[in-house]
């Protein structure tokens, strides 16, 4: 399947982060890199959203509406920074 | 609704108007109760619902002006297509469907923007970087604005009338079948097409499938571009 980006799951992610997710930069746990969440990989399957790593596509983040629960597992997250101020 | 409709909460838009694109595309026109407006470059999430309860969601660039009252979308119809057949073949008027947003904070340019403007896109990855267009015209922007557009042959150009006139200098490459006496560029965006259309050193916007982008993404890396100062949106099917 091919993968979209993190801007596909814009959406998803403004259902748990009150700060739009998509301009805020990520650092991957596995190597390190830090990107936008616009720029990660995103996988859409029946189980839910799947953002990889660009650079070494480990998972950042697992993203699953399951029965009346959202469940978000991010350990593949090191880091997440947000641009102060409005947005 | 109520003031208080978040962009998460899905709601029921109507389509206030449907009109064809090209002869595969058509651009809604939507009535979203507690809309209040858009950045350029965001998207709406849409939800079809079938009769037995089957849900199809799918992500769609709104092509208007930040500084249109109502939201328009443009759906190309792929084939085999779950969702956008049914936008292009057999919406009409009237007709209600879920929608939710608007959505995004990265692919999104504001005429507060000073930088020259390169904007790239394949197919129907133009309807993002359409409402930059409209949004740069309805501000006055002076910004230099270029667009290179791909593809694949002239029935796929949408807006072709209205680009005609927007104030962007406008380049397009046909994949397949250029039109009769065509002299223009007439393949895939390779480097050489780059390196002459490009307007590197301000901020460019590639969207298109998740190939086109990634390869104009490298090639603009290859020739200077700074990668921060290149957004990129990939879309998918459906």
């Amino acid at each position: 399947m091919d993968h979209l980006d993190g801007n596909a799951a814009a959406g998803e992610l403004s259902e748990v982060f009150t700060r739009e997710a998509t301009a805020a930069r990520a650092t991957c746990a596995g190597c390190g890199t830090s990107g936008p969440v616009a720029e990660a990989m995103v996988y859409e399957a029946g189980m839910g959203t799947v953002l990889r790593c660009p650079a070494c596509e480990a998972v950042l983040l697992r993203l699953a509406h399951l029965g009346d629960e959202v469940v978000m597992e991010m350990r593949g997250v090191r880091v997440i920074r947000w641009r102060s101020g409005p947005g | 609704m109520s003031s208080a409709t978040r962009a998460t909460d899905w709601r029921f838009a109507t389509v206030a108007a449907i009109a064809p694109e090209t002869p595969r595309a058509a651009t809604l026109t939507l009535d979203v109760p507690g809309w209040r407006g858009h950045r350029a470059g965001q998207h709406l999430d849409v939800r079809l619902t079938a009769d037995d309860g089957y849900r199809a969601q799918r992500s769609y660039s709104i092509a208007s002006a930040p500084e249109d009252e109502k939201p328009q979308i443009t759906v190309q119809e792929l084939e085999d297509g779950e969702v956008s057949p049914w936008f292009v073949q057999v919406a009409r008027e009237g007709d209600r469907f879920e929608v939710r947003g608007p959505f995004g904070g990265w692919f999104v340019w504001d005429a507060a923007q000073t930088e020259p403007l390169f904007l790239v896109a394949g197919g129907s990855g133009i309807v993002p970087l359409m409402s930059m267009l409209r949004h740069r015209r309805n501000q006055g922007s002076a910004v230099p604005v270029r667009l290179l557009l791909s593809v694949r042959e002239p029935d796929d150009v949408f807006y072709a009338r209205e680009l005609e006139t927007i104030g962007a200098e406008v380049v397009i490459t046909y994949t397949r079948r250029p039109p009769a006496g065509w002299d223009g560029y007439a393949r895939r965006v390779d480097r050489d097409m780059l390196q002459e259309v490009a307007l590197l050193g301000g901020r460019a916007y590639v969207c298109g499938p998740t190939t086109f982008v990634e390869s104009v993404a490298d090639l603009l890396i290859e020739l200077g571009q700074a990668p921060a100062d290149i957004r990129t949106e990939r879309f998918g099917g459906g």
